[in-house]
């Protein structure tokens, strides 16, 4: 598409302004107040000088290679399936799969709580099985995508030729899986590497990796030169992450002429037996962790009751203390907010990235920086720049969906983006030449064929910020916490009541995710690829 | 500004106020306390519970100036440094200052916070489990790290719970600031269970508790027992625990009016119903401390079976102020990692 013809070309620098500012002022401006204070020579001398954190960085770095190990291990008999066969429940297993993806990391916590034995609470091996859990859906997405284009004759020759399906799999699948194999990894890793939800609710006080540390320095042992020396160290690791894993991907092209899509119905006994087994475990997997929560939000004092639901809906002490739905209220406001700004601010990026000269190529990379620093990172940056004149911005209500839609930012600029690219040139000039303004032009050629996507990435937006938990956890009031950090309070104390009412508002949050995904979905005429 | 302890009512003139009064998660008074108080002054209160002490005060530093709420109660004699730092309250000269020891109120001769009760944090043991085993209840710190008592012990994290930093600096005050790593090391080896709250020590993981856990020995408050007797369904005679006198660590808890709030004057009324005798003679039943009001009566059951160290172990504020954030990052290394 040639966009020097774009009747929008001059409006696109000042579709740029206002996205770019409030990335300057709200992440830059307070990254740079962390690289400020964590970033020397003292900052550093002083933390690794304490011995409480060269455990932590070998931890984080560990578990995050098991559970990336495990997820392709428990992932790919899952990817097989779905990428290879044709079976009754298959569209149900995707969607269920890609569920577990899309849930909040503070609810995959609370529901391997309520699945696993007390034994195994607060053990590494909770943390790895909720990052297996959500992780999965990365391995189906993107392996499951090449898998599909295998041409499933390769195998089949090899078996007339007498190899076992495991030398198969050994000398034929996995190598030409490897680089998908590879990118899905490099996905898994970062998640686990930056994992923060799912290590609060399940860690315990023996278990921190970077992300918690930087928590329990800054907020609980009031230590913030180690929290933004962390910080720094965190920054750095992922940019070298992300730079590796981005060159590795250019180098990665998919192998030319194995377009195919095969997926045929099982056919031998094994092969149905392989399908519906793995099948149904896998659901029953996903459901399970879920159902669980869901039962132990039901279950006071040894019996199911609805005791914890009731208690819920009711404030505290005869009232001095707000009942724990008043979360539910306050999120959905954040995410109301949220998605609004997001959407608006997307679609103005979008605008200006389609409509623009190349020079905004720059633009286009600014706006994807969030995806470059941990929520928790954002947090912190903003609690500890926001705190004094002229922005003073602690208590004040917009500093939370402001987190969040930038948190969104880069997703919903990734969704908007091909639709406003698709807008057909040629009737943008027709109306044009026929004397329409060039915001007349836009409503009535561009708005129509974006609006759908709009509605969708408003909804993406919304999910993201009912879920988001990483800069909450700094940002949040008492008097105005959302649903992921009343979830992790309330699940962090005894007593069957207090926890059961935890789950009640996980469930509740698992209920609105899920909506809100699946609204998503029904808005958008393509499924978007991980 | 006139600080009359009996304030006229005058809510009327505008909207009736309502205070945000922040404490720690175990903040637990009696339903209705806060009645009395909105009946004389026309002044509504809203409780905002924030987490562990060490959270609720170092939430409260980051945010000085735009505070969360407009009182704020629960911080201790081994955060008290780290909020006069932070200048995160407005001075108060309470009256019911007088009617306090002078040792308590000498803590804070400024009076940016006000004393509201004293405590001790001490080793306590599940009588009936020792004597089925027909072994001796330990007796001091050092036992605790013997043989005969492996694997017995629970006690809150010093990261997450004020009773846990309370330990610790027990064992500071024991052995010397060069001496309580290695005691810590041989706790660790005796298989010492750390858990994030006292909450989840006392009631889950302690035997002697309404949890029936299977560790009879925890780091809880010299007021336990009693607590255990007066709370006993059915009732009994004799507390089912008691504490070890000579592990006995004194706290003595703080309220303060935050800077920043709207309501300073309201603030300030809600500081000396805070310390009224009838706030204090709730707290021993409810928070199981001590007033510090020296007029607020005991309840019989605390006279009983109460019982508070002569000389607790104790550590200079100066020291615990210094060296507080590397104790911890010295235990966290030695303890968890």
């Amino acid at each position: 598409m040639n966009s020097s013809r774009s009747p929008y070309r001059s409006a696109a620098p000042w579709l740029a302004i206002a996205p770019a500012l409030l990335l300057l002022v709200f992440f830059v401006w307070p990254l740079a107040g962390i690289v400020a204070r964590g970033a020397s020579g003292a900052a550093f001398a002083t933390l690794f000088a304490n011995p409480a954190i060269a455990p932590v960085l070998w931890f984080t770095v560990w578990q995050a290679l098991a559970s990336t190990l495990l997820t392709l291990v428990v992932a790919l008999p899952v990817t097989h399936i779905l990428a290879r066969y044709h079976f009754a429940g298959r569209r149900l297993l995707l969607a269920l799969v890609s569920t577990a993806f899309v849930l909040p990391t503070v609810v995959v916590g609370a529901a391997f709580l309520a699945l696993l034995p007390p034994a195994w609470h607060r053990t590494v091996w909770a943390i790895i099985a909720a990052h297996v859990y959500f992780n999965s859906a990365v391995v189906v997405r993107v392996v499951g995508s090449r898998w599909e284009q295998l041409h499933p004759h390769m195998a089949d020759a090899a078996r007339t030729l007498g190899a076992s399906p495991l030398r198969i799999l050994r000398t034929i699948t996995l190598p030409l899986l490897r680089s998908a194999l590879g990118a899905a990894g490099a996905v898994v890793f970062l998640f686990s590497f930056t994992s923060y939800g799912v290590v609060r609710v399940l860690g315990g006080p023996a278990r921190s990796t970077i992300e918690t540390e930087i928590y329990l320095r800054a907020v609980q042992l009031d230590d913030l030169g180690g929290a933004t020396a962390l910080s720094v160290l965190q920054l750095v690791g992922l940019g070298l992450l992300l730079w590796w894993w981005l060159r590795s991907a250019a180098a990665r092209q998919s192998p030319p002429g194995t377009i195919f899509t095969q997926v045929r119905r099982p056919r031998s006994a094994a092969a149905f037996a392989a399908v519906y087994g793995i099948g149904t475990l896998a659901a029953a997997g996903v459901l399970a962790p879920l159902l669980a929560m869901l039962l132990r939000s039901l279950r006071v004092g040894g019996t199911l009751n609805t005791t914890g639901w009731r208690a819920a809906f009711t404030p505290g002490l005869q009232s001095v203390l707000p009942a724990p739905f008043a979360a539910v209220l306050t999120s959905l406001q954040f995410a109301l907010a949220t998605s609004v700004c997001a959407t608006l601010l997307g679609l103005a990026a979008a605008s200006a990235i389609a409509y623009g000269s190349r020079r905004l190529v720059l633009f286009e990379a600014f706006v994807m920086l969030p995806l470059a620093a941990s929520a928790v990172t954002l947090g912190l940056g903003m609690l500890i720049t926001f705190d004094e004149a002229p922005l003073d911005l602690r208590g004040a209500w917009i500093i939370m969906p402001l987190a969040h839609s930038l948190i969104a930012l880069p997703l919903v600029v990734r969704m908007l983006l091909p639709v406003v690219r698709a807008v057909p040139q040629g009737a943008r000039e027709a109306a044009a030449v026929l004397g329409a303004a060039p915001w007349q032009v836009w409503f009535s050629i561009d708005r129509p064929l974006v609006a759908r996507a709009a509605l969708a990435a408003a909804a993406f937006a919304f999910a993201v910020s009912l879920g988001e938990f990483g800069a909450s956890s700094f940002l949040t009031r008492r008097t105005t916490e959302t649903l992921p950090v009343a979830i992790s309070r309330l699940l962090a104390r005894p007593g069957d009541l207090v926890q059961a009412q935890g789950y009640v508002l996980a469930t509740l949050l698992v209920l609105l995710t899920v909506s809100a995904i699946a609204a998503v979905d029904g808005l958008r005429p393509d499924r978007l690829a991980i | 500004m006139a600080a009359s302890p009996v304030p006229a009512a005058t809510p009327t003139s505008a909207a009736p106020v309502t205070l945000t009064l922040l404490a720690y998660d175990s903040f637990t008074p009696s339903a209705n306390i806060f009645d009395a108080f909105t009946n004389q002054t026309g002044i509504k209160v809203q409780l905002a519970l924030a987490g562990d002490a060490g959270e609720l005060v170092t939430k409260a530093a980051l945010t000085a100036g735009k505070p969360e709420g407009d009182v704020l109660w629960g911080v201790d004699n081994t955060l008290l440094s780290r909020a006069l730092q932070a200048d995160m309250f407005v001075p108060y000269a309470a009256p019911n200052l007088a009617y306090m020891d002078p040792a308590v109120t000498a803590l804070v001769p400024g009076h940016a916070v006000t004393p509201v009760d004293t405590g001790d944090v001490c080793i306590n043991y599940d009588i009936a489990w020792f004597k089925a085993r027909s072994l001796a209840p330990p007796l001091t710190l050092q036992d605790l790290a013997s043989a005969a008592y492996k694997d017995l012990l629970v006690t809150p994290s010093p990261l997450t719970a004020s009773p846990g930093l309370a330990f610790l600096l027990a064992t500071v005050a024991e052995f010397g600031e060069d001496g309580w790593q290695a005691y810590w090391t041989q706790l660790r080896a005796n298989g010492v269970l750390v858990v994030d709250g006292w909450t989840e020590a006392y009631y889950t993981e302690f035997s002697g508790s309404s949890g029936k856990g299977s560790r009879p020995l925890v780091v809880s408050y010299g007021s336990s027992p009693p607590a255990e007797v007066i709370y006993a369904d059915p009732p009994i005679a004799t507390a089912p625990t008691a504490v070890v006198l000579r592990t006995c660590f004194r706290q003595v808890e703080f309220a303060g009016i935050l800077r920043g709030t709207a309501h300073a004057r309201e603030a300030q009324l809600l500081l000396d119903y805070l310390t009224s005798v009838a706030f204090q003679e709730d707290l021993p039943l409810t928070l199981f401390v001590y007033p510090v009001h020296q007029a607020a009566a005991l309840p019989e059951a605390f006279i009983k079976h109460a019982q508070r160290p002569a000389a607790p172990l104790q550590v200079d504020p100066a020291r615990i102020a210094a060296q507080r954030s590397a104790w911890l990052d010295e235990w966290t290394t030695l303890v968890l990692r």
